[in-house]
């Protein structure tokens, strides 16, 4: 009853839904082409991650500045804590450039979600973690036949060895769903669904907040002050779950790189 | 109003319905092409730009790094080498200050030796100097004491004898006579009488 009334004066609780992932095209509707806000958030996170890097690797000199000790921070945590910590040092330095382009993509695309005025995260649309995701499928085959061949790539993982012959019934299914399906699907729609889950949070604390300081009750406006102080721990939670993410995909690309190259047993 | 707003929720709710949760997992063609295009221009820029010349600066740093501390076990290895000259010669000018000291004390001791041959010698010259000059003064006391003790006795010889002996070839010719006859019998007296005549 205390929701109806403002309702119908005006604008009322807007909750959040789907919709909010599909917005409007803006250019090119209906075309492969189309344009709408999730693109211009995701090309306006692009240009400036591209930006800040070019710079940083322009300017970059010997003796590093604050900047450029910050950008070399990001870089080694990326080089020492994913790439060196997962393949080792001999394998890392091939596979560095692609996680860590990997890494910070999806981090420059994270962080749009908490971005005031863009808000959206560009990951939370499953297309982008979908081409990531694939470039990491396709890099682990690619990778595992080269180094085994098709055959040897296949057996080292659909007959891992040291089972009873019986139990490959189950497990070979199992690995093929896995090297097939599972690994890339899990990757793109894990952090699909963090990001939407991140950005259906804020915007409920954030409209319940609008709502209920401006239009609610006067005795339901000390909720407002709540779901603010929610709306700013989600923030920081976000923020969190934005470098957490990146570095989750980071880590497991690095990982299901590594379980190809590994020698047969 | 009512209408419009009442339009306008009706417009929303057949938007939301448009859009079912699956279409969550569901890419659209647009989405899978944009995000390829857009993950493809990052890749180059980090591939091609960022990375390399980032790993270029690395590279150098490491190499300097690597340089100084070649630099620095250098200066290390030439300052302990300094220190083994250093010693070294330290070492050398010791020895080298012994062996002068040695050698000094040597030529020390030569010299004084030397000094004291020289030293002896020089007495002994002027001890044969002062013998001979006694023995000339010897001779000379002795022609005088002659000619003294010669002209003493004629005159008191001729007092005695009363006879003039003022002939001086005769009166030479006495004396001589007498004193060899003097010398001749009474050796040792002689010898008494020139250590007599040398103290007096």
């Amino acid at each position: 009853m205390l929701l109806a009334a403002p309702e119908a004066e005006g604008e009322g609780f807007h909750a959040p839904s789907i919709a909010d992932f599909f917005p409007p095209a803006i250019f090119f509707e209906g075309t492969p082409f189309q344009i709408d806000r999730v693109w211009i958030i995701r090309i306006l996170a692009a240009l400036v991650l591209c930006t800040v890097f070019v710079i940083a690797a322009n300017r970059a000199k010997v003796v590093p500045g604050r900047f450029q000790g910050a950008i070399e921070w990001i870089l080694d945590f990326v080089r020492v804590q994913i790439a060196e910590e997962i393949l080792g040092k001999e394998h890392a330095r091939r596979f560095l450039p692609m996680l860590t382009t990997i890494f910070l993509a999806i981090l420059a695309f994270n962080l749009t979600g908490i971005i005031t005025g863009l808000n959206l995260a560009g990951t939370s649309r499953i297309g982008l973690p979908i081409v990531l995701a694939l470039w990491v499928f396709v890099t682990y085959w690619y990778v595992g036949i080269k180094k085994h061949g098709l055959g040897g790539y296949l057996k080292a993982n659909l007959f891992p060895p040291g089972i009873p012959a019986p139990i490959y019934l189950i497990v070979t299914p199992i690995e093929i769903l896995q090297i097939l399906v599972i690994r890339p699907a899990s990757l793109a729609i894990r952090l699909m669904a963090n990001m939407v889950a991140g950005h259906i949070m804020l915007v409920l604390c954030f409209a319940a907040t609008h709502f209920f300081l401006l239009e609610a009750a006067p005795a339901l406006k000390a909720f407002g002050i709540l779901t603010l102080g929610a709306g700013f721990a989600f923030t920081a939670f976000e923020l969190l779950v934005a470098a957490l993410q990146a570095y989750i995909f980071a880590l497991l690309a690095a990982v299901y790189i590594s379980l190809s190259l590994e020698d047969e047993h | 109003m009512v209408a419009l707003s009442g339009a306008a929720g009706i417009v929303a709710a057949q938007t939301e319905e448009e859009h079912s949760g699956i279409e969550l997992l569901l890419p659209a063609a647009y989405d899978l092409v944009w995000s390829a295009v857009i993950l493809a221009i990052i890749a180059v820029v980090f591939y091609k730009v960022v990375l390399p010349k980032i790993q270029v600066v690395l590279d150098e740093r490491t190499a300097l790094i690597e340089g100084g501390i070649e630099k620095a076990a250098e200066a290390q290895s030439a300052a302990d080498a300094a220190l083994a000259e250093q010693q070294r010669l330290l070492a050398e000018a010791r020895a080298e200050a012994a062996q002068v000291r040695e050698e000094a004390r040597e030529e020390g001791k030569a010299i004084v030796a030397d000094l004291r041959v020289k030293a002896n010698e020089e007495a002994a010259r002027i001890t044969e100097t002062a013998n001979r000059q006694i023995e000339a003064e010897r001779q000379a006391a002795s022609v005088s004491l002659r000619a003294e003790v010669g002209s003493l006795a004629t005159e008191l010889a001729s007092k005695i004898v009363g006879e003039s002996l003022q002939d001086s070839a005769r009166q030479s010719r006495v004396v001589d006579r007498f004193l060899d006859e003097l010398e001749a019998s009474q050796g040792i007296v002689t010898a008494g009488t020139s250590k007599t005549g040398s103290v007096g």
